[in-house]
C-alpha cells in the first residue's frame, strides 16, 4: 500500500509532428503497486451491496438516518446555464431547507462551477455552510496540468472551501498511474487548507479492480475524500462502487491510520438510495464515519424527497411536492 | 351497437398502425398492410431488445411463457370464436397453450440436454453452450392462423432469441390478436414484433435484412424458400424450415441458437 | 440491536440503533390443532396423540400437531398406492400442469408461507422469504417442466416412475425439503407419503392446503407429521418403493442397514463437515461475505455448511482480522424482525448439542472468538463463534457441529489444502476462494465432495444437483440428475 511515493522524474515528452515521443519511463515502484491491488470479485460485492439495501429502517432510526442526510448533503448545481440568481436560491435552500422549521438543519454544503464561487461564498456567509467548488476542468479533467493546478488555487482565493478535483480518467486507463498521482499532489497542494475530494469517475473505471486501485491510488496522493462520480456521467454513484470505495477507505485506514472520507454523487434521488448508502457506510466503517467531517452525498433533488420523508414519518401520510419549495 | 376493433400490428412493445397508412382486408375487417419500413423499425426494436431478453435467467423467460400461456387461456372463448366457434377451433387453442406450457418448461433444461462437458486429451476444461443467435424472422405459416405461429414464436422465445414475424396473410388476425396476449405476459417490448402484410411484399426485405440472424422459414413455399435461402447467403443467415415431425422438439429451439465452446486450463 | 461493544472513545461519531422492523406475523393463521393430510383430506389421527410445536425464539406454543402411528402410516401409504394407478397413468402434460399450479401457489403465498416458517424454524425472515421461498417455487416450476420430457432426459431410455416415495425430512429447511422431495418425485410419475421434521411440522400443512387449493387428485401428496418413530413407520413399509431420507449421517446409516435385502430404492442426503478454502489471492472482503454465508447462515443449520475454513498461513492474519470485525456487523435477535441476520437455535436439543461440541473446543485447547452479543431471555440461541488454533484432530474439526460455529484450520500449499479438505468421512460440499481460474478448476478435479463453490458459497438452484459423496450420502437432488432416484430406467 502506497503512503509517499517518489516521482519517476523526467521531463515531459516533446515529441510533436515530425519529432518521435521518447519512449515511456521504467515501470515505477507506484506501478508495480497498482498492479498488484488485490482484485474485487463482482458478484460478490454486488451481493452485499444489495443485501445491505434490505435494511429496514423505520421511525426512530429513520428520522435519525434523514436528519443525518440532510447534515451531510453538498447541494450541487453544476449547469453551464447556473447564474448568480441561480446560485442565490440554492444557497437559500441550503441554509433554510424547511421555511419555519427550525428544526430541519442545513446542509453540509454547496458545490458550484469555480466561476459561481464568489456569489455562493456571499450568500452562505457566516451560516456554517461551506462553498465547495468542483475544478481541474471538471467534469472530463481533459486538460493541462497547470491550467487545473491554476483553476483550483483561484477558487480557493475567490473562497471555496472545499475543492472537488476529477482525476485524469485518460492517464489512469493508459496505466500512467504516476501522472495521476503527481496531478493529485499537485492539486492538493494548490488547495492549501482547502480540502480536497478526489473524484474517480467510476462509471468510466469499467471494474470493480480499477475503482479499488483509483481509490488506493488516490488517497495515497492526499486526498481528503474520495468521490466517485461527476454526476455527468451513467452510470454515476452506486451501491457496490460505493461498497468497494469503502472497503478500500477501510484497508487504508488500517494500513496508514488515517481516515479518508467517502462521497456518492450523482442519480440519487430517493430518501431510500440515501438510506442504503448510510446503512452501507455504518456496517462497512462504523459509527465514527457518519459524520459530515467524513461522509456526504452529492445531490439536488434528493433534498425534497428527505423533506417529504420526513413529514411523513411525523404525519403519517405520503407528502406532495406542492407543500416543498424549489430553489 | 358493438365498438368494433380496430386490428393494429405489434411492435417494439406497442400497438400500431403501417407507416405506410395502408391496409388490406382479410376476414371481413381492414388490416394493417405493413410496409419494409414497418419490418426495418421491427427488426431495430428485436434488437435492440435481444441484449436483455438472452441475458435474463432461463427461469424468467419460462415464467414469462408460462405468463404467456396463462393469458392465452383466459382469452379461450375470444380465440375460439376468432378461429370459427367449431370443435376444430377449441382444439387449436387447447393445442396452442400446450405448447406454450410445454417450451415455457424448456428453457432451464436446454442446457442440460444439448450442452456438453468435453472431455479433451489435455489439462483443460472444456465445455459447450447453446446460445440464442440473436433475432430470427419468422415466416409464418398460412395456416393455422393461431397455431401456427406459436409454433414458431414458442421455440425462438425459449433459446431467448427475439423475433420479427410475418403474419399470415390470409389469416392475420389470430396472430394480432395474440399480441394482446403477448403485451400482458410481462414479456419485455421488442422481443416478439409481429407485422402484418402482403407476403411477396415483405419476405424479400426481411430474408435480405442484413442485422437479422436467422430465418424460420416454415411458412415459405418451395420456391419463397429458395429465394430466401439466396438472399440469406449475403449474410450468412442461419434459414431453417422444419418439418412437422419437428413440432415439438428442444432442437425445433437449437436450430436457432448457436453453440459456444469454451477451454480453460487446469492447473496449481 | 446493535451486537459490538465499542470502547466509548470510538463512538465520537453516530451510534445508530435500527429500530424494530418486524414482519407482521397475522398473515398467517395457524390452527391450534392440525390433522393428518391423507387421501386428500385432513383426517384425524388413529393413534388419537398430538405432539406441541414450539416457536424457538420465544418458547410459546405455537399449535398442536397430530402423531401418526403405524396404521396412520398405513392408510397414508395406502392412499398414495391407491392414487399411484391414475396417478401415474396420467398424461404427462396433465401432471406437469398440477405441479405448475403448485409452483404458482407457492408464489402467491410466498409472504403466508415465509412468516409460518420462521415461527416454527426460528430462522431470519429475510432467509425464509428471500432465500426458501422462491426457491421452493422454483424447484416445483423446474421439475413441471420435466414431467412430459422425460424421455428426453435418459437417451435411449423409457424411463417409468416407481410407485410410492416414502420421504423423510429434516427441520433445517422445512419447506425447501419438501420441494426438493415432492417435485421431482411427482414430475416422475411417482405418489409420496412425506414426513416433515417434528420440530417443524407446519409449513408441510400448509403446503397441502396448497395441494387442495392446486386440485391435487387426493392421495398424490400425503402428509404424516410425528418424530422418529413415524418416520421408522414409513421407511419399513412393505408398499413404499422408494425411500428419501435427509438428515444425520447416524440415521442415513439405520435407515440403510434397515433397508438391507428389501429391494427398496434408496437416496440419502446426510452431515458434513466441508472445508472453506481461502487462498492468498483471493479477493478478500468478498471472501469474509462468502465465510460468513458459509456458516452463520441460517445459523450454521445447514448440512453443506462451511464449517471448516482452510485459510492459506500466509494472509490468516489480515483475514482474521477482517473475520473477526464483521462478525461484529451481524444482528442477532428476534427472527421476524427483518434486519436481524442470525436467528434462534432450532430446539433445545439442538442448542446442548451445540453448547457441548464448542465446550470441547475450549477443553482441547483451541481459542475462542465471539464478539459481544446479548442473547434474548426466552427461546434458544448461540452466538456466532469461531476457533482459531484448531486442528483436525481437535472434536470441532471432525463432528458436524450444526450450530453457528467456525473452526479455522491453516495450510500452506494447494496440496496440502486439498488433503486437509478431504481428510474426513464426510464429503458434501467445499469451497474454493482465489482469484485463478486454473487453480479452481484443478482443486475441484480434487476435491472429494459432491458440490464445489468457487468464490461463492452456499448457492442452491434446482437446475443443479446437490448431494454428496461418502458418508455425506448418495444421490443427487435437482438438475437433471436428480430425476434418477425416482425413475425406472428398465
Amino acid at each position: 500500500m502506497a503512503t509517499a511515493v517518489s516521482r519517476s522524474g523526467g521531463t515531459p515528452p516533446t515529441g510533436g509532428p515530425g519529432k518521435p515521443f521518447p519512449p515511456p519511463p521504467p515501470l515505477s515502484h507506484l506501478g508495480s503497486l497498482m498492479r498488484g491491488v488485490r482484485s474485487v470479485d463482482q458478484v460478490g460485492v454486488e451481493e452485499r451491496a444489495a443485501a445491505l439495501g434490505k435494511r429496514s429502517i423505520k421511525k426512530a432510526s429513520k428520522l435519525a438516518a434523514l436528519d443525518l442526510v440532510i447534515r451531510c448533503m453538498d447541494l450541487t448545481t453544476l449547469e453551464g446555464a447556473d447564474t448568480p440568481g441561480k446560485v442565490a436560491a440554492l444557497c437559500s435552500k441550503a441554509v433554510r431547507p424547511q421555511p419555519g422549521d427550525a428544526s430541519v438543519p442545513s446542509v453540509a454544503a454547496v458545490c458550484v462551477y469555480p466561476a459561481m464561487v464568489p456569489p455562493a461564498v456571499a450568500h452562505v456567509r457566516g451560516t456554517g455552510v461551506k462553498v465547495a467548488s468542483v475544478a481541474t476542468a471538471f467534469p472530463s479533467g481533459q486538460t493541462f496540468t497547470s491550467i487545473k493546478v491554476a483553476e483550483t488555487r483561484e477558487a480557493v482565493i475567490a473562497g471555496a472551501d472545499e475543492i472537488d478535483m476529477v482525476i485524469d480518467r485518460g492517464a489512469f486507463l493508459s496505466g500512467d498511474y504516476q501522472k495521476v498521482y503527481d496531478e493529485i499532489q499537485e492539486v492538493k497542494e494548490a488547495a492549501g487548507r482547502a480540502h480536497l475530494k478526489v473524484i474517480l469517475e467510476t462509471g468510466e473505471l469499467g471494474t470493480y479492480d480499477n475503482v479499488r486501485r483509483a481509490s488506493i491510488l488516490a488517497m495515497a496522493a492526499g486526498a481528503d475524500f474520495i468521490k466517485t462520480s461527476t454526476g455527468k456521467v451513467t452510470p454515476a454513484a452506486t451501491p457496490p462502487v460505493s461498497l468497494v470505495m469503502m472497503e478500500a477507505i477501510r484497508d487504508f485506514h488500517h494500513e496508514t491510520g488515517r481516515s479518508v472520507g467517502f462521497k456518492p454523487a450523482g442519480g440519487i434521488r430517493a430518501s431510500k438510495t440515501a438510506i442504503h448508502y448510510l446503512v452501507l457506510l455504518y456496517e462497512t466503517l462504523g459509527p465514527t464515519w457518519m459524520t459530515p467531517d467524513r461522509f456526504r452525498i452529492g445531490a439536488s433533488s434528493l433534498l425534497n424527497d428527505v423533506l417529504m420523508q420526513i413529514a411523513k414519518e411525523r404525519d403519517g401520510v405520503y407528502q406532495s411536492g406542492d407543500y416543498f419549495t424549489i430553489d | 351497437m358493438d365498438v368494433r376493433k380496430t386490428y393494429k400490428m405489434y411492435a417494439g412493445g406497442e400497438f400500431i398502425r403501417s407507416e405506410s397508412g395502408r391496409s388490406y382486408r382479410a376476414d371481413g375487417v381492414n388490416v394493417p398492410r405493413g410496409s419494409r419500413k414497418d419490418v426495418r423499425d421491427a427488426v431495430v426494436a428485436a434488437r435492440s431488445a435481444f441484449g436483455g431478453w438472452s441475458r435474463r435467467t432461463a427461469m424468467n423467460r419460462g415464467q414469462i411463457l408460462y405468463r404467456a400461456a396463462e393469458m392465452l387461456d383466459g382469452r379461450r372463448a375470444q380465440f375460439v370464436a376468432l378461429l370459427g366457434a367449431d370443435r376444430g377451433a377449441r382444439r387449436e387453442v387447447e393445442r396452442a397453450v400446450e405448447v406454450l406450457v410445454w417450451y415455457a418448461g424448456w428453457t432451464d433444461k436446454l442446457a442440460q440436454v444439448t450442452g456438453t462437458v468435453n472431455p479433451v486429451a489435455g489439462p483443460y476444461f472444456n465445455f459447450t453452450l447453446p446460445e440464442p443467435t440473436g433475432v430470427v424472422g419468422v415466416v409464418a405459416p398460412e395456416k393455422p392462423g393461431l397455431l401456427g405461429l406459436v409454433l414458431r414464436l414458442a421455440p425462438a422465445l425459449c433459446g431467448g432469441n427475439t423475433m420479427v414475424g410475418l403474419l399470415s396473410e390470409s389469416r392475420p388476425l389470430p396472430g394480432l390478436t395474440l399480441a394482446e396476449v403477448l403485451a400482458t405476459s410481462d414479456l419485455p417490448a421488442g422481443v416478439v414484433n409481429l407485422i402484418s402484410g402482403r407476403r411477396a411484399e415483405l419476405l424479400p426485405w426481411l430474408a435480405g435484412h442484413m442485422n437479422v440472424n436467422a430465418i424460420d422459414a416454415a411458412g415459405c413455399t418451395d420456391e419463397e424458400l429458395a429465394a430466401v435461402e439466396k438472399a440469406a447467403a449475403d449474410s450468412v443467415k442461419r434459414v431453417v424450415r422444419l418439418s412437422a415431425r419437428d413440432a415439438l422438439s428442444p432442437y425445433a429451439v437449437t436450430s436457432f441458437m448457436e453453440f459456444k465452446t469454451v477451454w480453460h486450463p487446469i492447473g496449481v | 440491536m446493535a451486537l459490538t461493544a465499542r470502547p466509548p472513545s470510538e463512538l465520537a461519531g453516530f451510534d445508530w440503533e435500527y429500530a424494530p422492523a418486524p414482519e407482521a406475523r397475522d398473515i398467517v393463521t395457524i390452527a391450534a390443532r392440525n390433522q393428518l393430510y391423507i387421501g386428500g383430506k385432513f383426517v384425524e389421527p388413529h393413534s388419537r396423540k398430538f405432539f406441541k410445536t414450539v416457536n424457538p425464539a420465544t418458547e410459546e406454543t405455537l399449535a398442536e400437531v397430530a402423531e401418526a402411528d403405524e396404521v396412520d402410516v398405513d392408510r397414508a401409504v395406502n392412499a398414495a398406492g391407491e392414487a399411484f394407478r391414475s396417478w401415474s397413468r396420467l398424461q404427462p402434460a396433465r401432471r406437469a400442469r398440477y405441479i405448475f399450479r403448485i409452483s404458482r401457489l407457492l408464489q402467491e403465498r410466498s409472504r403466508e408461507l415465509a412468516v409460518l416458517e420462521t415461527l416454527d424454524g426460528g430462522k431470519p425472515i429475510k432467509e425464509s422469504r428471500d432465500v426458501d421461498l422462491p426457491l421452493a417455487a422454483a424447484h416445483f416450476f423446474y421439475y413441471a417442466g420435466w414431467a412430459d420430457k422425460l424421455e428426453w432426459a435418459f437417451p435411449n431410455r423409457s424411463p417409468r416412475p416407481l410407485g410410492v416415495a416414502g420421504q423423510i425430512i429434516p427441520w433445517n429447511f422445512p419447506l425447501l425439503m419438501l420441494a426438493w422431495k415432492i417435485a421431482p418425485a411427482l414430475a416422475a410419475g411417482n405418489t409420496v407419503v412425506l414426513k416433515p421434521a417434528e420440530t417443524t411440522p407446519l409449513s408441510a400443512l400448509l403446503f397441502a392446503e396448497i395441494c387442495e387449493q392446486a386440485e391435487l387428485p387426493p392421495g398424490v401428496v400425503n402428509i404424516v407429521t410425528g418424530a422418529g418413530q413415524t418416520g421408522s413407520y414409513v421407511v419399513s413399509h412393505p408398499g413404499v418403493r422408494k425411500v428419501a431420507f435427509t438428515g444425520s449421517t447416524e440415521v442415513g446409516k439405520l435407515i440403510q442397514r434397515g433397508l438391507a435385502g428389501t429391494g427398496k430404492r434408496l437416496t440419502l442426503e446426510l452431515g458434513g463437515k466441508a472445508a472453506n478454502i481461502v487462498f492468498e489471492d483471493a479477493p478478500l472482503d468478498q471472501a469474509v461475505e462468502g465465510i460468513v454465508n458459509g456458516i452463520y447462515f441460517n445459523q450454521g443449520h445447514v448440512c453443506c455448511a462451511g464449517s471448516r475454513l482452510l485459510v492459506q498461513e500466509s494472509i490468516q492474519q489480515p483475514l482474521l482480522e477482517k473475520l473477526k470485525l464483521r462478525l461484529g456487523t451481524l444482528r442477532l435477535g428476534d427472527p421476524l424482525d427483518k434486519n436481524t441476520d442470525v436467528g434462534a437455535i432450532n430446539s433445545k436439543q439442538q442448542l446442548a448439542k451445540i453448547t457441548g461440541l464448542v465446550e470441547s473446543g475450549v477443553r482441547e485447547g483451541a481459542e475462542i472468538y465471539q464478539p459481544e452479543c446479548r442473547l434474548p431471555e426466552r427461546g434458544y440461541w448461540f452466538p456466532p463463534t469461531l476457533f482459531t488454533g484448531v486442528s483436525q484432530s481437535h472434536r470441532i474439526a471432525r463432528e458436524e457441529i450444526f450450530g453457528p460455529v467456525l473452526s479455522v484450520l491453516t495450510f500452506r500449499t494447494p496440496e496440502e489444502a486439498v488433503e486437509k479438505a478431504n481428510n474426513t468421512p464426510y464429503g458434501l460440499s467445499a469451497g474454493i476462494w482465489t482469484d485463478k481460474g486454473s487453480r479452481i478448476l484443478w482443486m475441484t478435479e480434487r476435491m472429494r465432495a459432491g458440490v464445489v463453490w468457487a468464490n461463492t458459497y452456499n448457492r442452491f438452484d434446482p437446475t443443479s444437483p446437490f448431494g454428496g459423496y461418502k458418508e455425506s450420502g448418495f444421490g443427487r437432488e435437482g438438475g437433471l440428475q436428480g430425476l434418477l432416484a425416482y425413475v425406472d430406467l428398465n
